[in-house]
C-alpha cells in the first residue's frame, strides 16, 4: 500500500466516521444522562433523513435555491427533536426510568418498530434520493480521485464542531452544568433545586435532534428507504459500547477507529469490511468490558 | 333380481360419476389465486409495482367476463414478513383459502422453500419473478412452472451485449450485494466472460453488505484503479445509492457500468445515470419495448398503470403480466382441449406443459423442464431530454432459447463450456431506441 492509497483510505474513513459520530453522540448523551439505551434513536435518524428530503424537495419544487437545503436540514433535525423526541420522553420514557433495563430496552425497541411502520405509512417503501445540497458544494480531486466536498470537508467539520460544542456546553454553560450535576447524582441535584425532569427532557430532545441531524446530513449521500434506521442504530451502538456508554470524546475516537478500520479493510481485504466495526468492538470489550473510556459506576459524561 | 338391478344401477352411477371427477371440475364462483410479493422491506420496490399491476390485470380480465365466465380473485402474501410466516400463509391460502393456483415468489430463497411445499400441497405454482437457475436444474417438479427466464440467460445477455458493444476492454471490477443473488450472478457472469473472452482481467471484487448506505470507499478505490468496466447486479436502494454516489464523484465518466437490473431504477436515478452505460431488464421488459410499444394492448396497460401509480412500468410488472397471461392461457387451453366448463387440476397441469403465452413482452414458452423461455432485452443508457431520466438506445433483444441452459445441464458448467464463437451465433434483433 503506497502513501496515496493510504491517504485515500484515510479520507474515506474520516467522512464515514463523521456521520456515525453525529448519530452516536446523541445516543451516548442520552445514555450518559438518563441511563437508557434508546433503540428508537435509529428511527429518529431515519425520520430526520425523510423529513429533510421532503422539505428540500418541496422547497425546490416551489422554485427556491438549492442552498436552502442546508438550513432545512437543521429545521428537520429540530422538528424531529421537538415533535417526536419531546413527547417520547415526556409521555413514555419518564414512566420507566426506575424500571429494569430489560423493560426499558423492550420499550424503546417497541417505539422503534412503531416508528418504522409510521415511516412506511408516510413515505411508502420507495427509495428517495436528492443530492442537491451535496452537488452545490462541488468536488475535490486528490491523487486523481474525486471526492465530494460535502463528504470530505463539510461532514468532518460539522462533527468536530459538534464535539467541541458539546464539550463546551457541558462544561462551561449553566444548563450544561445542570445536566452534568443531574448525571452525577440525581437526588443530590434535586435537593439543591435542580428540576431533574426538565433536565431529562432537555437532554433527550438534544439527543433526538442529533439523531435527526445525522439523518438530515446523510440524506444527500444515500438512498432514503425503510430499514436505514436499523442499520444506523446497530452501528452507532457498536461505537457507543466500544467507547464506553456515555463517553462523548470516546465516541468520537471510536467512530474514527471504526470508520478507518472499515475503509482500510475495503482497500486491503474487502471481504471483512462489514465485520470490522464488530471485530473492533469485540476486541475492545474483551480487554476492557466497560469500554475504552468507560468507568464503572462513576460519572458518565 | 332386484338385488342385481341395484348393483348394476350403483355401478352405472359410479361409472358415470368417476370419470366426470377426473375429467372436469365444477365451475367455481370465482377463481381464487394467491400471489406472494414483497410488500414491505427493500424488495418492495419490486413487489408493490407487481401487486399494482396484478390488480389492474385482474380487473381487466374480470371486466371482460373473467375466465370462461369465472371472475378471478387474487390475494397477496407479503414476502417481507419472513420465510416462516410466508410458508404458513401459503399453506393456509391453499388448504383453507381455496386458492387454485399460486404465484410465488420474488425471492429466490422463497422459491426454493415454496417449490417443495407446492408439490406437497399439490397446488400448481407459477414462479413469476425469482431468478435462481437452480430450481429446475437440481430438482424435478410436477406442480411448479416458471413463467420467466432465470439468472443464466439474464447474465449471458449482459455478457454478450457487453462483448458486442465494447469488445476491446481489458479490465473489469464487480460491486455486488453480499447475498445469494449478488454472489450467484457474479459466478455466472464471470464464468461466461472468462469463457468468451479469456484475456479479461478481474481487478477487484466488492461485495458490500446488503442495504449498504455508503459506497464511498469502494468508489475511491475504483477511481484509483480505473477499470474499463464495472459490473453491478445490485437493485433497489443499493443500486440507486451506488450509481448516485458514483455519478456524483465522476466515476461514470471513467468506466463503463454494466447494470443488469437498472431498468427497474431508471426513473428513480433521474439524471444521475449518464449516457453510455449498459442496462438490463431481466427479460424483454421496458416501458418503451421497441416491438410492443405501438400495440394497443401494451399502450392501454401502460396508461392504466401510470395513472394508478404515477410511475412507469418496471420489470416486475412485466413478470406479473406473464404469470397472469400464463394463468389465463392455461385455463383457456385446458377448457378447450378437454371440452369442459372448468378444468380439473390434472387438466390444468397438462395445459401448462409446453404452454405458450404472451404478457407485455414477447411470447414466452414453458420448456419440458417447466422453465420459461423468455427473450432478453439489453440497451445503453441515454439522456434524450424526452423524459427526466435515462432511456435506452442501441437496444438488442436476444432469443431466449439460445441463452437458456439446455435441459438437464448445470448452468455454471454449460456457461463455462461456451467460447467466443457463441457471441455471434446468438439470434439478436437490434433497435436504435
Amino acid at each position: 500500500m503506497n502513501f496515496a492509497i493510504f491517504l485515500l483510505a484515510l479520507f474515506d474513513g474520516i467522512a464515514y466516521a463523521a456521520l456515525v459520530f453525529i448519530v452516536a453522540l446523541g445516543l451516548t448523551l442520552i445514555f450518559g444522562v438518563m441511563r437508557i439505551l434508546n433503540v428508537a434513536h435509529g428511527s429518529l435518524y431515519a425520520i430526520g433523513a425523510y423529513t429533510s428530503i421532503s422539505l428540500t424537495g418541496y422547497a425546490l419544487s416551489l422554485g427556491f435555491a438549492p442552498v436552502l437545503a442546508f438550513p432545512l436540514m437543521i429545521v428537520s433535525a429540530v422538528l424531529v427533536g421537538i415533535l417526536i423526541g419531546a413527547p417520547l420522553e415526556k409521555f413514555l420514557l419518564r414512566r420507566i426510568y426506575d424500571k429494569s433495563e430489560v423493560l426499558q430496552l423492550l420499550m424503546t425497541f417497541a417505539v422503534f418498530m412503531i416508528l418504522e411502520d409510521v415511516q412506511r405509512l408516510v413515505w411508502g417503501t420507495r427509495p428517495y434520493f436528492d443530492s442537491s445540497a451535496l452537488q452545490l458544494l462541488g468536488n475535490v480531486t486528490v491523487f486523481g480521485v474525486t471526492y465530494t466536498a460535502y463528504q470530505m470537508i463539510l461532514l468532518p467539520l460539522v462533527a468536530i464542531a459538534l464535539l467541541l460544542g458539546m464539550r463546551f456546553f457541558l462544561r462551561h454553560t449553566v444548563t450544561g452544568k445542570l445536566i452534568t450535576a443531574t448525571t452525577e447524582d440525581r437526588e443530590a441535584a434535586q435537593s439543591i433545586g435542580v428540576d431533574a425532569d426538565k433536565v431529562f427532557l432537555f437532554t433527550f430532545v438534544i439527543g433526538a435532534i442529533l439523531a435527526g441531524l445525522g439523518g438530515a446530513l446523510a440524506s444527500p449521500t444515500t438512498s432514503i428507504l425503510p430499514g436505514m434506521g436499523a442499520d444506523m442504530i446497530v452501528l452507532s451502538f457498536a461505537v457507543v459500547a466500544t467507547a464506553g456508554l456515555g463517553q462523548i470524546e470516546g465516541a468520537a475516537l471510536t467512530a474514527l477507529m471504526i470508520g478507518l478500520g472499515r475503509s482500510f479493510a475495503v482497500y486491503l481485504y474487502p471481504e471483512i469490511s462489514v465485520l470490522v466495526p464488530y471485530l473492533i468492538m469485540v476486541l475492545v470489550l474483551l480487554v476492557r468490558p466497560e469500554g475504552l473510556f468507560g468507568t464503572s459506576g462513576a460519572r458518565k459524561i | 333380481m332386484k338385488h342385481l338391478f341395484v348393483k348394476r344401477a350403483v355401478a352405472a352411477t359410479l361409472a358415470a360419476a368417476l370419470p366426470m371427477t377426473a375429467l372436469a371440475a365444477d365451475k367455481p364462483e370465482s377463481l381464487k389465486i394467491g400471489m406472494t410479493a414483497f410488500l414491505t422491506g427493500p424488495a418492495s420496490v419490486f413487489g408493490v409495482p407487481a401487486r399494482d399491476a396484478t390488480e389492474i390485470m385482474v380487473e381487466n380480465i374480470n371486466a371482460e367476463g373473467g375466465i370462461n365466465g369465472v371472475p378471478v380473485e387474487v390475494s397477496f402474501i407479503d414476502e417481507g414478513a419472513g420465510a416462516e410466516s410466508l410458508t404458513s400463509e401459503y399453506r393456509r391460502m391453499v388448504e383453507s383459502g381455496g386458492a387454485e393456483v399460486m404465484l410465488a415468489a420474488i425471492s429466490s430463497g422463497n422459491c426454493q422453500t415454496l417449490a417443495p411445499l407446492a408439490e406437497d400441497l399439490q397446488v400448481p405454482n407459477l414462479m413469476w419473478d425469482c431468478g435462481t437457475q437452480r430450481i429446475f436444474e437440481e430438482n424435478d417438479y410436477k406442480y411448479v412452472f416458471r413463467t420467466q427466464a432465470n439468472a443464466t440467460p439474464e447474465m449471458l445477455a449482459s455478457v454478450i451485449y457487453l462483448l458486442k458493444t465494447k469488445p476491446d476492454f481489458n479490465t473489469i471490477a464487480v460491486v455486488n450485494q453480499d447475498y445469494a443473488w449478488g454472489r450467484d450472478s457474479w459466478d455466472i457472469f464471470s464464468t461466461a466472460l472468462k469463457a468468451m473472452k479469456p484475456d479479461v482481467e478481474v481487478v477487484a471484487e466488492f461485495f458490500p453488505k446488503f442495504g449498504s448506505p455508503d459506497f464511498s470507499t469502494e468508489i475511491s478505490r475504483l477511481q484509483a484503479m480505473r477499470p474499463d468496466v464495472i459490473l453491478s447486479t445490485s437493485w433497489g436502494g443499493d443500486l440507486d445509492t451506488f450509481v448516485q454516489q458514483a455519478s456524483q464523484r465522476g466515476l461514470l465518466n471513467n468506466s463503463t457500468f454494466v447494470l443488469p437490473l437498472a431498468e427497474s431504477s431508471l426513473e428513480r436515478l433521474g439524471s444521475a445515470l449518464t449516457d453510455g452505460h449498459i442496462v438490463g431488464a431481466r427479460g424483454d421488459h421496458y416501458f418503451l419495448h421497441p416491438e410492443r410499444r405501438d400495440d394497443a394492448d401494451f399502450q392501454a396497460f401502460m396508461k392504466q398503470y401510470e395513472e394508478k401509480t404515477g410511475e412507469v412500468s418496471v420489470y416486475p410488472v412485466f413478470h406479473a403480466s406473464q404469470a397472469i397471461a400464463a394463468l389465463q392461457a392455461a385455463y383457456d387451453k385446458a377448457i378447450e382441449d378437454n371440452g369442459v366448463e372448468w378444468p380439473s387440476k390434472e387438466q390444468l397441469l397438462a395445459a401448462l406443459e409446453g404452454l405458450e403465452f404472451q404478457g407485455l413482452g414477447r411470447p414466452v414458452t414453458l420448456r419440458e423442464d417447466n422453465q420459461g423461455i423468455e427473450a432478453q432485452l439489453m440497451g445503453t443508457s441515454v439522456q434524450t431530454g424526452d423524459y427526466p431520466f435515462a432511456t435506452l438506445e442501441n437496444i438488442m433483444i436476444f432469443d431466449g432459447a439460445e441463452l437458456t441452459t439446455p435441459v438437464g445441464e448445470i448452468s455454471t458448467e454449460w456457461v463455462g463450456s461456451l467460447d467466443a464463437g457463441f457471441i455471434d451465433s446468438v439470434t439478436v434483433d437490434t433497435y436504435e431506441n
